[in-house]
């Protein structure tokens, strides 16, 4: 069950929710929407809910039009940020609630709806909770009481608005491990929302990265972490450090130093934007011809990770770097100390003539060439 | 030591004493405008006994009276009970160009004084009125007569119902709603499983002080009625017709059974808040 999503737009007054968006989501693939919010991604899943509906574009699921169905007769499950269960109802009366409203002709019979109530309660570990209403159960037990109502109807796609933002940090970890354990199980083609990348990056097949009612990027979380395609995505997920720059006759020039790679071949002359991840920063504490010198401001070490903070005078700014927390203690590694800081993987845009914008499609990936000595000392 | 301690001691006292006087004030405040003249309705109606108590309830213009004002609460209350319910329903769950001006219009006869209210209909519906010829021309009598009754009271009335739903509607917000949508339910599915469970306790409280005020209506009422004894008067008009005619007995013992119909809804509307409290309000809990 392929569904297609051609050019939807979306206005709310002045406010543009969707601009031209395009996605192939394939059958049970497990896809996260990601973005801060009012970028668009709950507008989207609500059109796919069909609870929403965009002013252009198309909707498609096999070759048929969603966008005539009503969300009535979609079949999608949903599962609401505040799970909105029913606070009348036991948990019994909310699971079952989606086969009682049938028609007739299509209605399960009251044995088979007990039936399949409690083999869903089961499914979602809340057997023996069934005769409990809403507002005495715990955000997470009602979180799956919310799953396990939606996918009553069988649905042929789950939709999740935010699953885990109204959790503690620890049910949360839990209860996405538990889920993704659930959609590996049942193979059921699901779409969710967030904002919280780690969430994301650690659910999804794909992730979809949305900012200001567009797609930014759309890759695996792989993909999205070590090839970020947008300036956006790149501030936006994991840290890095944006340094201005200069391309001059295919060679990087940032701040008093300058990198070469071959990468750069073909580049027009002009300014550009870096970015580096903390990772794809190189210390040595031996002075090095290439690279910045920095004066090593403040370790924090985080559990196994040791953050840096990097004062460069070439650069008139700070960067941040990351390291392994027991290779800086082995090196170590202490404020005050002078280094020489080596740029490994770089992500390029230059900037357009006219609007001063980052080019995307002149992005380029720039690993730059140091001499051997340098690499023999890097560590 | 000692002098401060005594000094925090006498403080609670000091303290003490500002909520009794406010307390005592507010009570004397009741009894001398509240219960003085409750009690003073029941003295009058019985001073003359039980037997002329009874007798003025059981005069065929006083069943008339009881009569009519149920009919005319039995009309107003439930379309107002649906109108209210729609209005609600459409304040809290749609965006449309209006919106504020329904909402206005919603709490115009609470604003409106009664007898503007009454008037607005005779100089409509009237025989002078704006569309009087053309009554009068196809013979359909709504001034002076029980249509014209049932009209002003419905006017009286209108903001009740709505106003008691919508900052509860409002607060429950259409999540639930949207649920039970995208679960297969269909509009009425929705209605009659979702939303009124969620709204019953407040829908009951709106009709409750919907029908006091529809059966104790005076002004609007009075200035459509016309005061025909027997068929357009009402329990608060016959009261009034009672009291003219230095009839005291008489009319304190149809008031006293205005009186009742008070506490009962006082007695009702107070176990509604006492044990539907928190379903009442517009910051109802939302279960998460």
């Amino acid at each position: 069950m392929t569904i297609t999503i051609n050019r939807l737009a979306r206005r709310f007054a002045d406010f543009r929710a969707l601009d031209d968006v395009s996605l192939s989501i394939a059958p049970g693939e497990f896809v996260a929407l990601l973005g801060p919010s009012g970028s668009g991604k709950t507008t989207l899943l609500r059109i796919l809910a069909g609870l929403d509906f965009p002013d252009s574009g198309d909707l498609l699921q096999d070759g048929r039009d969603l966008l005539q169905v009503s969300a009535r007769d979609r079949g999608v499950g949903l599962v609401f940020q505040h799970y909105a269960l029913f606070r009348h109802m036991t948990v019994f009366e909310n699971v079952a609630f989606g086969l009682r409203v049938r028609p007739r002709a299509r209605r399960p019979s009251k044995a088979e709806i007990a039936e399949r109530v409690d083999k869903l309660l089961k499914r979602v570990q809340l057997d023996g909770m069934a005769a409990r209403y809403p507002a005495q159960l715990s955000g997470g037990q009602r979180q799956r009481v919310a799953l396990a109502r939606a996918l009553a109807i069988e649905p042929s796609l789950l939709l999740l608005d935010e699953p885990f933002g109204a959790l503690d940090a620890q049910v949360r970890v839990a209860l996405r491990r538990w889920l993704r354990h659930l959609h590996e199980e049942m193979g059921l083609t699901t779409v969710f929302v967030t904002h919280d990348q780690e969430e994301a990056l650690e659910l999804a097949d794909r992730v979809v990265v949305m900012n200001r009612g567009r797609i930014e990027q759309v890759g695996t979380p792989d993909e999205i972490y070590q090839q970020p395609a947008t300036p956006f995505v790149f501030e936006f997920i994991g840290k890095s450090n944006k340094v201005p720059v200069r391309i001059h006759g295919a060679r990087l020039q940032a701040g008093d130093q300058r990198f070469e790679a071959d990468a750069l071949e073909g580049l027009a002359d002009g300014s550009a934007v870096a970015y580096v991840r903390p990772e794809h920063l190189a210390l040595s504490t031996t002075p090095l011809e290439n690279g910045w010198k920095a004066t090593l401001r403040h370790v924090y070490l985080s559990g196994s990770v040791a953050h840096l903070e990097l004062d460069v005078p070439g650069l008139g700014q700070t960067l941040e770097a990351e390291l392994g927390g027991e290779e800086a203690q082995r090196r170590s590694l202490q404020a005050g100390m002078t280094v020489t800081v080596q740029p490994r993987h770089l992500t390029v845009f230059p900037l357009d003539g006219k609007t001063g914008e980052p080019d995307l499609a002149r992005r380029r990936v720039v690993h730059p060439r140091y001499g051997q000595a340098a690499l023999a000392r890097w560590r | 030591m000692d002098a401060v301690l005594s000094l925090t001691r006498s403080r609670p006292g000091a303290g003490r004493l500002v909520p009794l006087l406010l307390i005592a004030a507010a009570l004397g405040f009741l009894l001398l405008f509240l219960l003085l003249p409750l009690a003073a309705v029941f003295v009058e109606a019985l001073r003359k006994g039980l037997g002329t108590y009874t007798a003025a309830l059981v005069h065929p213009e006083a069943i008339a009276a009881i009569k009519l004002t149920l009919l005319v609460a039995a009309i107003a209350v439930p379309l107002n009970t649906v109108f209210g319910v729609a209005a609600a329903w459409a304040m809290t769950r749609f965006a449309f160009r209006g919106k504020a001006l329904l909402g206005a219009l919603i709490d115009l006869p609470f604003s409106v004084s009664p007898v503007v209210s009454g008037l607005i209909y005779v100089l409509l519906f009237g025989a002078q009125g704006w569309f009087g010829p053309w009554l009068l021309e196809h013979d359909i009598k709504l001034i002076f007569a029980v249509p014209g009754l049932v009209l002003a009271t419905i006017f009286v009335t209108l903001p009740f119902v709505a106003r008691e739903l919508i900052p509860l509607m409002q607060s429950q917000g259409s999540d639930e709603e949207e649920a039970a949508r995208v679960l297969g339910a269909g509009g009425w599915q929705i209605f009659f499983r979702v939303t009124l469970p969620n709204i019953k306790w407040a829908l009951l409280y709106g009709v409750l002080l919907c029908n006091a005020r529809a059966m104790g209506e005076f002004g609007a009422v009075s200035v459509v009625s016309g005061h025909i004894r027997g068929l357009t008067n009402t329990l608060p008009l016959h009261v009034e017709i009672l009291y003219n005619d230095y009839n005291y007995a008489g009319a304190f013992a149809v008031a006293s059974l205005l009186a009742f119909l008070a506490l009962i809804t006082l007695g009702l509307k107070t176990f509604l808040e006492w044990r539907y409290g928190s379903e009442l309000a517009a910051k109802a809990p939302r279960g998460h």
